[in-house]
């Protein structure tokens, strides 16, 4: 598995230009660097949930993919998309169709996480053989920056806004990534944009097993998390540096970590970047906020670490 | 159990779901997506054990929702596949958002809802609150008064749903347990009449088709085509009306049971008309039957199609009526409006001239029988109001305890 620079620029661009996401925007960072991992003479059926990716790819008349794509509601891109491949596998086994398809579903934070989860479990657990891919913004970013159940602690955001009795979320996010592999399918990665050989060959990876996989991408947004929108991939990094988004893979139930963090950095050089922690740098009051999600990061990175098996 | 045989028709004795699978069984879709729920249960049990014996080309996806069973669906017509699933009361309900994306998709799904009270309280019994709630989602909506109505219907419905001029999903609905549970006789039609009948399903767009990608579900939110897309999906359903007389005309031509827009007794010289739909009807008639052995001048409408409302046909039938009563399986809560049948029947009404007086009778709400007597009260009072020209009230709840 693997990919150069020089055979990404011969793959064929699924998702084309001229579709209305921000300047800036992750999202479509995340699907060009997953769609590096298709396999070559495949075809494709790409599934969104409701969100920013498909508003802003699929107005009609017109499309940006340059392959099959269905959105049908806000929670059930997983639904939909078993539907999709039990009809492939179907019409397939009965000689009615020659092609080789896959699978893949693009779906924001909100659709994956909260509203879209019982669908993603229940099509994980059913075995169905699908990529399933969060481009994670850790908020409701199409509807205008509300929390989710990917947005971490003390983040400002228009539900969950800080104030003379709040310091923004009052809660973790839940780790998905681990949930996901908790329903012990042939593959699971946490990804970044900001580390696109180690994404492609996840996707790689999760295009090539015969189920389901799922990948965990960050990908930042700056309407949302209030930094200069040139830095979507610099903030991504940060985000792997410090370890508050570590990179792993869970391959066959084997945990590994992909990209190894040497000199894991304080979280607060990536919180201080971005408008959303603002509020936790400006008021004293808010020390101890900082002071804990440094502790879930330490806490959250020697777990992952014991369950790859690198802790002393 | 085979109670004799010809050439076509097998007669048995078996229970409503029963005759659902059987007639899932010979359809023989490419995909089955669904989740149990009483009194639909036993329906993809049976389906569940004809996949594990190998008597289908069927792909089950034994889904962990209703919500998620609709969805699926969804996606594999999107991708070309015929599909059935099938439900009941809450299942429905779960299903609502996703009945109107299958219907302006224009997908055929083709779907068996064994009627039941929705919730709260909760009640399993049978009444028609699930799928009058899903009235205006755009599906083609099936009523049947037995098992073999129920299986005739299932049939006829991948038709009507295929048809190119049509291309809406369709409910076929039964009433729970009193259809769903209790063995009827009935006939089945052999296999190869059945597949004959239903033809190889060729979609003009799929997802799976590599020569032509396309898009479902594409984002109307800049250019504004939607009002366009709803209008055409009420063409459709007007359309629906023809192809649903003739493919129950051809029906009749395989089977010897010829299927219409609804049917219906002594309207040739009633003077008052009582109208229901689902295993009522079966009660209605016999007591109607009755009456009009005794002289009482009435007849009776069996309202098989809801979705198309046959209005024109309706109005029709009714011409020169003095009276007629509508009874309703299920309320509206529009404060003293009455059921839907009623409302709707009684705005079919509005531009004739000389128009029959009108009552509705609520009745049945979460399995309360509707018993011959019930019945006979009615029709002694549709009789009163046809008489003195009068009607006293407009909204009557039959078989309540008050």
């Amino acid at each position: 598995m693997g990919i150069s620079l020089k055979e990404m620029t011969k793959k064929p661009e699924i998702l084309t230009g001229g579709h209305r996401l921000c300047v800036g925007c992750g999202a479509p960072i995340a699907v060009r660097q997953v769609l590096m991992g298709a396999p070559d003479g495949v075809q494709l059926v790409v599934a969104n949930p409701t969100g920013c990716l498909e508003v802003s790819t699929s107005i009609y008349p017109y499309t940006s993919w340059n392959c099959s794509y269905i959105h049908c509601a806000f929670e059930n891109a997983a639904s939909t998309l078993s539907g999709v491949e039990a009809a492939y596998q179907s019409l397939k086994r009965q000689g009615k169709i020659k092609d080789d398809y896959r699978f893949v579903v693009f779906g924001g934070d909100g659709g994956t996480y909260d509203i879209g989860f019982q669908a993603l479990s229940g099509a994980l657990e059913r075995g169905h053989r699908m990529v399933y891919v969060c481009y994670n913004n850790e908020a409701y970013m199409n509807t205008g920056i509300q929390r989710s159940g990917a947005t971490g602690l003390g983040t400002w955001t228009t539900t969950s806004p800080h104030g003379e009795k709040s310091f923004g979320k009052n809660q973790n996010r839940k780790d998905l990534t681990a949930i996901a592999a908790a329903h012990n399918i042939p593959y699971v990665a946490q990804a970044s944009i900001s580390h696109w050989r180690d994404l492609v060959k996840k996707a790689q990876k999760a295009f090539a097993v015969d189920g389901p996989a799922f990948i965990n991408v960050l990908a930042p947004c700056h309407r949302g998390w209030r930094y200069p929108m040139e830095q979507t991939v610099e903030v991504a990094k940060l985000a792997v540096q410090t370890c508050s988004w570590p990179l792993y893979e869970v391959e066959n139930g084997k945990w590994n970590i992909t990209v190894k963090v040497r000199d894991k950095k304080p979280v607060e050089e990536y919180l201080k970047i971005q408008g959303r922690f603002a509020h936790l740098f400006k008021e004293e009051k808010h020390g101890d906020v900082l002071r804990l999600i440094q502790e879930n990061v330490d806490r959250e990175w020697e777990k992952l670490r014991s369950l790859s098996g690198e802790q002393e | 159990m085979v109670v004799s045989n010809n050439e076509i028709n097998k007669t048995v004795a078996i229970v409503g779901t029963d005759a659902i699978a059987e007639a899932m069984r010979q359809i023989d879709p490419d995909v089955v997506a669904a989740y149990p729920i009483t009194p639909q249960t036993a329906i993809v049990e049976t389906f569940a054990q004809m996949v594990a014996d190998g008597q289908v080309n069927t792909n089950y996806v034994p889904v962990e929702s209703e919500h998620s069973a609709m969805s699926a669906a969804i996606g594999a017509a999107a991708a070309g596949a015929r599909v059935m699933t099938a439900t009941s009361s809450q299942g429905l309900a779960l299903m609502w958002e996703l009945l109107y994306i299958a219907s302006g998709l224009r997908l055929p799904i083709v779907m068996p809802n064994v009627n039941r009270a929705l919730s709260a309280p909760i009640n399993i019994h049978c009444d028609h609150s699930d799928s009058m709630g899903a009235r205006d989602t755009g599906w083609i909506q099936l009523f049947s008064e037995n098992a073999q109505e129920a299986y005739d219907n299932t049939i006829q419905a991948m038709r009507i749903a295929e048809h190119s001029d049509v291309l809406l999903p369709v409910m076929i609905l039964l009433d729970g347990f009193i259809i769903s549970h209790a063995i009827d006789r009935m006939e089945l039609l052999d296999d190869a009449t059945v597949r004959k009948f239903v033809g190889t399903y060729k979609p003009e767009d799929s997802l799976l088709n590599a020569s032509q990608p396309v898009t479902y579900g594409a984002f109307d939110g800049l250019y504004g085509y939607y009002f366009e897309f709803k209008r055409q999906q009420e063409e459709a359903m007007r359309n629906s009306i023809k192809v649903i007389r003739e493919v129950g005309q051809e029906y009749g031509a395989i089977s010897g049971r010829p299927y219409d827009l609804f049917e219906s007794v002594g309207l040739d010289d009633a003077e008052f008309v009582i109208i229901a739909l689902g295993s009522a009807a079966g009660t209605v008639r016999s007591e109607v039957e009755c009456l009009r052995e005794s002289g009482m001048p009435i007849g009776m409408i069996k309202l098989r199609v809801f979705r198309p409302f046959p209005a024109q046909e309706l109005v029709a039938a009714l011409a020169g009526k003095k009276a007629v009563a509508v009874l309703d399986r299920s309320d509206t809560f529009a404060a003293n409006m009455g059921g839907p049948v009623f409302i709707e029947l009684r705005s079919a009404l509005y531009e004739v001239e000389k128009k029959p007086l009108l009552v509705n009778y609520v009745y049945g709400l979460g399995g309360r029988d509707l018993s011959v007597e019930l019945v006979n009260k009615a029709a002694n009072e549709l009789a009163g109001i046809a008489q003195s020209g009068q009607v006293k009230q407009r909204v009557n709840y039959l078989g309540l305890r008050e």
